[in-house]
């Protein structure tokens, strides 16, 4: 099978969501309501041709003037008349007046048809714009008689070879007033402009395309002053790069409590918290960081203008102005009231494809739900972060959640789709509030899972340990009178053992002395007691000689028996 | 009413078509007649064909076929179709009719 050939418009995503291009040698038909940006598209598609692709093309109006043309897309720098002078662009303007317009008999459009053809011959046109073609209804006023003419028109075009398109006007139930969506069967294209929340926003969808694939949601697209760009954000395809690497949150003790390191390159990081808990500090932090390393980082804030952000951060020490200066830092403050959360993503999208940051941060986004309803604020959310993960960019996100709700919860529930979750709270006591961080989750890497006293000092944020006191964790001048009560047992203590060490000391001084006595006391004792000793034993020898002179005066003869028995006695 | 038995114009008139088609064959011939019939002596008729000369198309602003531009008196006045309508084509041409008298009377019972 012959695959579709297809005429790249070069417009941004208009490509993509057609898979190359609108039909090539074939009408398309576009229609959509008044002011939805038929005519700036059509536009878009001869001047891109003439530019990129080097397709003349020939516009046919109907209902604007050439100078008008000329002079519309000059705001949109499109030089229409340098076109016109290169021979890459011809406008053609069909004046029908109804009020002048007699008709006195039979006719057909040739006379159209001999414009166009000329008009393509002349400049070897591959491109056509037919710019509406409803101005011929009102003007003659016969449907059959056009009819047969637009049929023929139609098959003109095709026998011409040429990539056109017609725009409509929508119909109340049909997508074209006057059912061109039956002459047109190849490609019809369909734009809107609605409103929700009293917030307008475009979009476009392709409704037909025979033959190829094609996008069938409905994308958000953007007229600026580059022109028409739409978005294909369903990049739902979760194959996006895992990056190894670390980055500094900006905060030592944080990249301690994050396994040592910080948070991956590339993942998305969600801060919440109750107002005041320092959520924009923390960004702060991480946005000074990236920019210290010579990094890109685009801050989409919601709620606060530019200069209020550079000033405040300045009180904690943190000058984010040097980054704005070297170019590093882009601020980009738009109410989220301004316009619908789909335009909200395309310009994020268009910004972050123009600035090429490593981070973004988007504070808050809690606000965005102020535009839209839940589902669709995280389905917008899940697009924008499945589109920065495919770029690798590192994205901070601060959600603001209101008090009365769960604390570890979202407003919109876009946890799962956070990588890492740090939790700022509130922890009130003694009449005081201060703030306690903890990383609720960190996928991917070990975490502390320790809470910290988070604290605002003029040169930034500091994370200190808490204290675990009786009636839990303590934090400022609680923990500050914990530390100091402990401070004070421990010295008591002290003192106690000193105190204890001394008694010992002087017991056994005493102790010491009273042995000394006892041993003197003993000594005299003995000593006494071994002079009777030998007193006695004198004595003794002194009576035996005497018994000996005895006998021995008396003659008498020894008997052993006395000197036994005097031995016993003497012992 | 005025006096239409008055006018005295020269008129000047082109005849756009695309090639020899019925529609600009039966055109011119009806052109021929009316002119015969009312302006005899004081018109010229041009035709031209597109096929040859189609940057007039434009020029003259020309969408449909055959059309008839009346180039004098001024000012010019277009007209669309084959001209087989001649009450529309005289007051598209704005030509004053040389009715009878009894005409217009019996117009205004």
């Amino acid at each position: 099978m012959q695959h579709l050939l297809k005429t790249p418009t070069g417009i941004k995503g208009l490509d993509e969501i057609t898979d190359g291009g609108l039909p090539k040698g074939r009408p398309t038909l576009i229609c959509g309501g008044t002011g939805c940006g038929k005519t700036l598209l059509a536009m878009e598609f001869l001047v891109r041709g003439a530019t990129q692709f080097n397709e003349a093309g020939v516009f046919m109006s109907f209902e604007e003037k050439p100078e008008e043309l000329s002079s519309n897309f000059a705001s949109l720098r499109f030089d229409l008349n340098d076109l016109i002078d290169q021979k890459l662009l011809s406008i053609d303007h069909v004046k029908l007046e109804p009020s002048e317009i007699e008709i006195t008999g039979d006719y057909d459009l040739e006379g159209l048809l001999i414009r166009l053809d000329y008009a393509i011959d002349s400049i070897g046109a591959k491109r056509v714009v037919i710019d509406t073609l409803e101005v011929l209804f009102f003007g003659l006023n016969d449907e059959d008689l056009l009819r047969s003419e637009l049929r023929r028109l139609f098959s003109f075009l095709k026998s011409k070879g040429v990539t056109a398109i017609i725009t409509a006007e929508q119909g109340k139930k049909t997508f074209t007033r006057f059912g061109l969506e039956e002459y047109v069967a190849d490609c019809v294209i369909f734009l809107s402009h609605s409103v929700s929340h009293q917030i307008a926003t475009r979009r476009i969808r392709i409704v037909k395309y025979r033959g190829s694939a094609h996008g069938t949601s409905e994308y958000p697209f953007l007229i600026d002053e580059q022109g028409f760009s739409v978005i294909p954000i369903s990049e739902l395809t979760l194959d996006h790069p895992a990056s190894n690497e670390r980055i500094s949150t900006g905060i030592l003790r944080l990249d301690t409590m994050l396994g040592n390191k910080g948070y991956f390159r590339g993942s998305s990081v969600l801060v919440t918290g109750t107002s005041g808990t320092g959520k924009s500090s923390l960004a702060a932090h991480f946005v000074n960081a990236s920019c210290a390393r010579g990094e890109r980082c685009i801050y989409f804030a919601f709620e606060e203008s530019q200069n209020q952000i550079i000033r405040n951060m300045h009180s904690i020490g943190i000058n984010l102005n040097q980054w704005v200066e070297q170019g590093l830092l882009k601020f980009q403050n738009t109410r989220s009231t301004l316009y619908g959360l789909e335009m909200h993503l395309v310009v994020m999208h268009k910004l972050i494809d123009e600035f090429k940051p490593s981070s973004v941060i988007l504070d808050p986004i809690s606000n965005l739900v102020e535009t839209a309803s839940k589902p669709e604020v995280k389905y917008m959310l899940s697009r924008l972060i499945d589109h920065l993960k495919t770029q690798e960019i590192t994205a901070l996100c601060i959600d603001l959640t209101s008090s009365k709700e769960e604390k570890e919860g979202t407003d919109i529930n876009i946890s799962s789709l956070m990588d890492t979750w740090l939790l700022l709270q509130i922890m009130q006591g003694s009449g005081e509030r201060n703030r306690g961080l903890y990383i609720l989750k960190s996928r991917g890497m070990a975490h502390s899972n320790q809470v910290r006293e988070f604290i605002l000092m003029d040169d930034g944020i500091q994370l200190r340990d808490v204290c675990i006191g009786s009636g839990g964790v303590l934090t400022g001048s609680d923990r500050d009178n914990q530390q100091a009560k402990d401070k004070a047992e421990y010295l008591e203590s002290k003192q106690e053992i000193e105190r204890k060490q001394r008694e010992i000391e002087r017991k056994k001084a005493m102790i010491e002395v009273q042995i000394a006595s006892l041993q003197n006391q003993f000594e005299a004792e003995k000593e006494d007691l071994l002079r009777l000793i030998n007193k006695e034993k004198l004595r003794n020898e002194l009576l035996l000689q005497d018994q000996l002179d005895m006998s021995k005066l008396r003659q008498a003869d020894p008997t052993p028996k006395s000197s036994n028995s005097s031995e016993g006695s003497y012992q | 009413m005025s006096h239409p038995t008055h006018d005295t114009r020269q008129y000047l008139l082109r005849l756009y078509v695309a090639g020899q088609t019925p529609k600009s064959i039966s055109a011119f011939a009806n052109l021929k007649n009316i002119c015969e019939e009312h302006l005899q002596g004081r018109y010229q008729i041009e035709v031209i064909d597109l096929l040859i000369n189609p940057t007039l198309a434009k020029d003259e602003q020309i969408f449909a076929l055959p059309t008839l531009i009346r180039k004098l008196p001024e000012p010019v006045i277009k007209i669309i179709g084959d001209l087989s309508n001649t009450e529309r084509v005289l007051v598209g041409l704005d030509i004053k009719v040389l009715a009878p008298e009894h005409g217009l009377k019996n117009a205004q019972p």
